[in-house]
């Protein structure tokens, strides 16, 4: 299948089920390794698995709140934006998701 | 209209960079800037070289600002492209590969060069100063090569070269000029014990000796001296000294002497220039110290800025020698001389030394060795210059806190606003102020707003008593500090609420405490599973989520986001099968590294997280828990079982109580160990708890550590019999798990508490026998992770990816 920069496609990823409260798993979507999370209210978030300092796999690190710490050295990144927290500066792609309420598939969007 | 000024900085160092960071701080976006680097990296931390020789930073951890920040900042930044000519008429400068860039405004921190003495066969391969990324590579590579190393210079970058080559497995051998070493900061009394502690690492030294040429073909082969006599050698590093980098000034025409010559401003001869750091000349004096060099950057910033400001008047020195084991400290005026009077405290057997330097009544010098925590007050009272009379005592004997509170806060308030604090980060009295009138509470907050105190620590006291300073005038009471900053309340007051109200979960305790943060952070939430656990060893359920990465998937993450695989193997004594089937394992999964660990454990590196579950089925081995809080391993000597000077079965005493205590949840890390004579092959006494045999009996030794800061344990008891030793290691143990802060390792919490109460609570033999029914208690519910693992679907789950379905594209 032929994708351009431009499209999105919208990819069935998982079932709530397969992620634990606050816990984490990952999926590789044309070579780029995406980390969902699962936050302590249930929804899910999906970023990509790298912390922008060093590359530590956000997927291992410990979820607080809406925030993400990387197993690495600490650093705090927002799941929604992927937006790093101060006093560390920088930015992860975060990407979309979708929860179908009823069979409890996540979609995320590309 | 504002015209925006093109400034350019030559010298892609800590003075230069500095004066940017402060720059862009106080007026952003007024200058657009260049900066032109000779070395190809970013701006480093080089007073932190001497810790990467020694091994305990790598290249990458001493970057102060990466890529990155010159990006953000709108630096154009071109390294490895030294510039090479200033043409002041058009006010341009041209670099090595041709970049032509105009200023309005130029910078010169071109710092300085290692001093290569003019001898005969000084440019042979093999002979290299200490200043650079450079110089600190070759060193590493020679190391792997050759054996034997000197060193010309005993001053301050000669001694921490020396123990970096040291550290690296060379022979070292030091060549001093004078008599003694460090003599431009120690006397004579502080210099001898200094060479006699470094002799004890393995220094060697040659004093009173002049080179007179460095013999070789093409590389370096030895030394020959003044009075005739030789040395082998096949690298020689000079740390005689610095010069300041003043060549491509000399070429533009801009007044010179030793440095660049500036005035109050760090203005240099000719409009629009000027020079900061090393490289420059001010009333007579250049510096090869970073505290001088962040001041001079502060006033030029400020110039630069177009603020007001009283201008730099020079620096009090003060230098602390960064070598591992050895503290000293030398401040201003040192020697005795006329018009001076000096005090002196010396404890050989102790190995501390202190001297302080009055001229009317005023502080002007101190020589601190073996202890010295003193050293950033004395410095601070040698630099404000108030009258000490009366208070001589007191400066010498130490200047502990509660002692002197009230002239410790005095002090802290006059201290100039611009004093840095931190010299590792520099950052100043006034940033501290800053931060806490932004809302900082507590050293944490502190520390993640302006990274005082986050590099070395040794200004940590300063930034507690300047917090106290500023944020309790503030609020009328003292701060207190919580155990992280979602909370105040500190680790008595949370065990004492889980107690009390029965609190059972991190979240409950959360909700009932009064978090600020409803899910925490990484410092409360391992610290309150660990406390509820610890506390209701029998009804608590373990939070995973709460746990770190290596807790949680029980293996030891890697910067590569690999793991490592270490098997349990009980007191170090393993099996021909044992060894087969690890290698086989090893082989079948390609593991890329094995490796003995320090604590007698074999390591499988570079393991894949998927390929954990399998490996630890396969090995059908117990975890090594060389991962977690938890108890390490118990390392072992022979013992009596073979060697002819064993007094007791190490091996047995070792196995026994690894089998008895692994998987024991702790506040931090526990070592063991077991030595089965006095020579202390296992090295026990840098334990958290070592036993060592003794002709029938055992000593029992705590509060080792053989880390960061070496600390030698202290004998807790004497006893005669393997069973007596499970009980008092048991109710030690547990004492340690009930009374230590989170993450406290057990040398910290002896020093805290000493070592006398720890004795007293343990003397009752009832007192005993409880702590070790509930350490006996919780180890009851202990499992091994692996297994567990390997055995539940819902846990290997996270071990795996998850399958990429269907994709609909819009």
């Amino acid at each position: 299948m032929e994708i351009n920069t431009t499209t999105t496609s919208r990819i069935r990823v998982a079932n709530l089920n397969d992620i634990d409260l606050r816990g984490a798993r990952t999926v590789r979507i044309r070579n780029i390794e995406v980390a969902l999370f699962r936050l302590g209210d249930g929804s899910v978030r999906a970023l990509e698995n790298r912390c922008p300092h060093k590359g530590g796999r956000l997927s291992e690190g410990m979820i607080c709140g809406s925030a993400v710490h990387c197993p690495l050295h600490d650093w705090k990144i927002d799941l929604s934006t992927g937006q790093v927290r101060e006093p560390d500066t920088g930015c992860m792609t975060a990407f979309p998701t979708e929860i179908d309420s009823e069979s409890g598939a996540v979609y995320i969007v590309i | 209209m504002n015209h925006i000024k093109k400034l350019v900085l030559v010298g892609n160092g800590m003075a230069g960079i500095r004066t940017l960071e402060h720059l862009l701080k106080i007026a952003p976006g007024v200058c657009d800037i260049t900066v032109f680097g000779a070395e190809p990296h970013p701006n480093y931390n080089r007073i932190m070289l001497s810790s990467v020789l020694a091994g305990g930073a790598g290249l990458q951890d001493i970057v102060i600002n990466d890529w990155s920040w010159y990006e953000e900042n709108h630096i154009r930044l071109y390294t490895g492209d030294p510039v090479t000519e200033i043409d002041t008429d058009k006010r341009q400068v041209t670099s090595r590969s041709g970049v032509c860039v105009p200023y309005d405004l130029l910078l010169l921190a071109t710092g300085s060069n290692a001093f290569i003495l003019p001898l005969p066969g000084a440019n042979k391969e093999g002979v290299i100063g200490f200043r650079d990324i450079r110089d600190c590579e070759t060193m590493m590579e020679t190391a792997k090569t050759h054996k034997k190393a000197a060193v010309i210079g005993g001053g301050l970058l000669g001694l921490e070269a020396a123990r970096g080559l040291l550290n690296l497995g060379m022979d070292v051998t030091v060549i001093h000029i004078h008599e003694h070493i460090m003599d431009r900061q120690l006397d004579e009394a502080a210099s001898l014990m200094l060479r006699r502690e470094l002799e004890e690492q393995g220094m060697n030294f040659l004093v009173n000796k002049r080179t007179a040429a460095i013999t070789g073909r093409r590389r370096v082969e030895g030394l020959k001296f003044a009075d005739g006599s030789e040395l082998e050698a096949d690298l020689i590093v000079m740390a005689v000294g610095i010069i300041p980098d003043i060549e491509l000034a000399v070429s533009a025409g801009i007044p010179v002497n030793r440095g660049i010559i500036v005035n109050d401003y760090m203005e240099t001869g000719i409009p629009g220039i000027y020079a900061v750091g090393e490289c420059a000349e001010h009333r007579g004096i250049t510096y090869g110290l970073v505290a001088p060099l962040y001041e001079q950057g502060g006033v030029l910033a400020q110039r630069l800025a177009g603020m007001e400001t009283p201008g730099y008047s020079g620096s009090v020195i003060s230098t602390r020698l960064k070598v591992s084991g050895v503290d000293v400290f030398s401040a201003g005026c040192y020697k005795d001389e006329s018009g001076t009077r000096s005090l002196r405290y010396q404890d050989e057997i102790g190995g501390v030394y202190k001297k302080i330097v009055i001229k009317e009544e005023k502080l002007i010098g101190a020589v601190l060795f073996g202890d010295t925590s003193d050293g950033a007050k004395l410095f601070s009272l040698i630099k404000n210059g108030e009258s000490v009379l009366g208070r001589e005592k007191e400066l010498l004997l130490g200047l502990t806190p509660g002692q002197s509170e009230a002239n410790g806060s005095m002090m802290l308030e006059q201290m100039p606003d611009d004093e840095i604090v931190c010299g590792c980060n520099g950052v100043s009295k006034g940033d501290i102020g800053e931060a806490v009138a932004a809302g900082c509470r507590s050293l944490g907050e502190i520390k993640a707003c302006t990274k005082a105190s986050a590099s070395c620590g040794g200004c940590k006291p300063l930034v507690e008593g300047l917090l106290q300073l500023y944020a309790g005038a503030e609020t009328g009471e003292p701060v207190k500090e919580g155990i992280c900053g979602c909370t105040t309340l500190d680790r008595e007051a949370i065990i004492g609420g889980i107690r009390e109200m029965g609190l059972k979960s991190v979240k409950e305790a959360m909700n009932v405490l009064g978090w600020s943060e409803p899910e925490g952070c990484t410092k409360c939430r391992p610290a309150l599973n660990y406390y509820l656990g610890m506390v209701w060893p029998l009804d608590y359920e373990d939070e995973k989520e709460s746990r770190f990465t290596n807790e949680r998937y029980h293996a030891n993450i890697q910067k590569d986001g690999t793991y490592s695989v270490v098997p349990r193997i009980y007191g170090g004594v393993t099996s021909p099968a044992d060894l087969k089937k690890i290698a086989a394992v090893a082989e079948k999964y390609n593991v890329p590294l094995v490796k003995f660990t320090g604590g007698q454990r074999l390591d499988l590196l570079g393991v894949k997280k998927e390929d954990l579950p399998g490996i630890w089925s396969e090995l059908d081995m117990p975890s090594g828990h060389a991962y977690g809080k938890t108890l390490r391993t118990v390392k072992t000597c022979v013992g009596n079982t073979f060697c002819r000077f064993g007094t007791q079965d190490a091996m047995g005493m070792g196995i026994r109580l690894e089998k008895a205590f692994e998987r024991m949840n702790a506040p931090a890390k526990v070592k063991l160990a077991v030595s089965g004579c006095p020579r202390n092959c296992a090295e026990a006494t840098i334990k958290d708890l070592g036993v060592v045999a003794i002709d029938g009996g055992w000593g029992i030794y705590v509060g080792g550590n053989g880390g960061i800061k070496v600390r030698a344990s202290e004998l807790l008891c004497t006893v005669k019999t393997e069973d007596e030793v499970m009980e008092w290691t048991g109710a030690y143990l547990q004492y340690y798990r009930e009374q230590a802060n989170w993450g406290e390792r057990t040398a910290h919490w002896v020093e805290r508490v000493g070592l006398e109460s720890i004795k007293q609570a343990l003397a009752n033999a009832e007192t005993r026998q409880e702590l070790v029914g509930r350490i006996e208690e919780t180890l009851s519910t202990t499992t091994d992770p692996w297994r567990e693992i390997i055995h539940d679907k819902e846990l290997l789950k996270n071990f795996v990816q998850l399958p990429e379905l269907n994709s609909v594209t819009e």
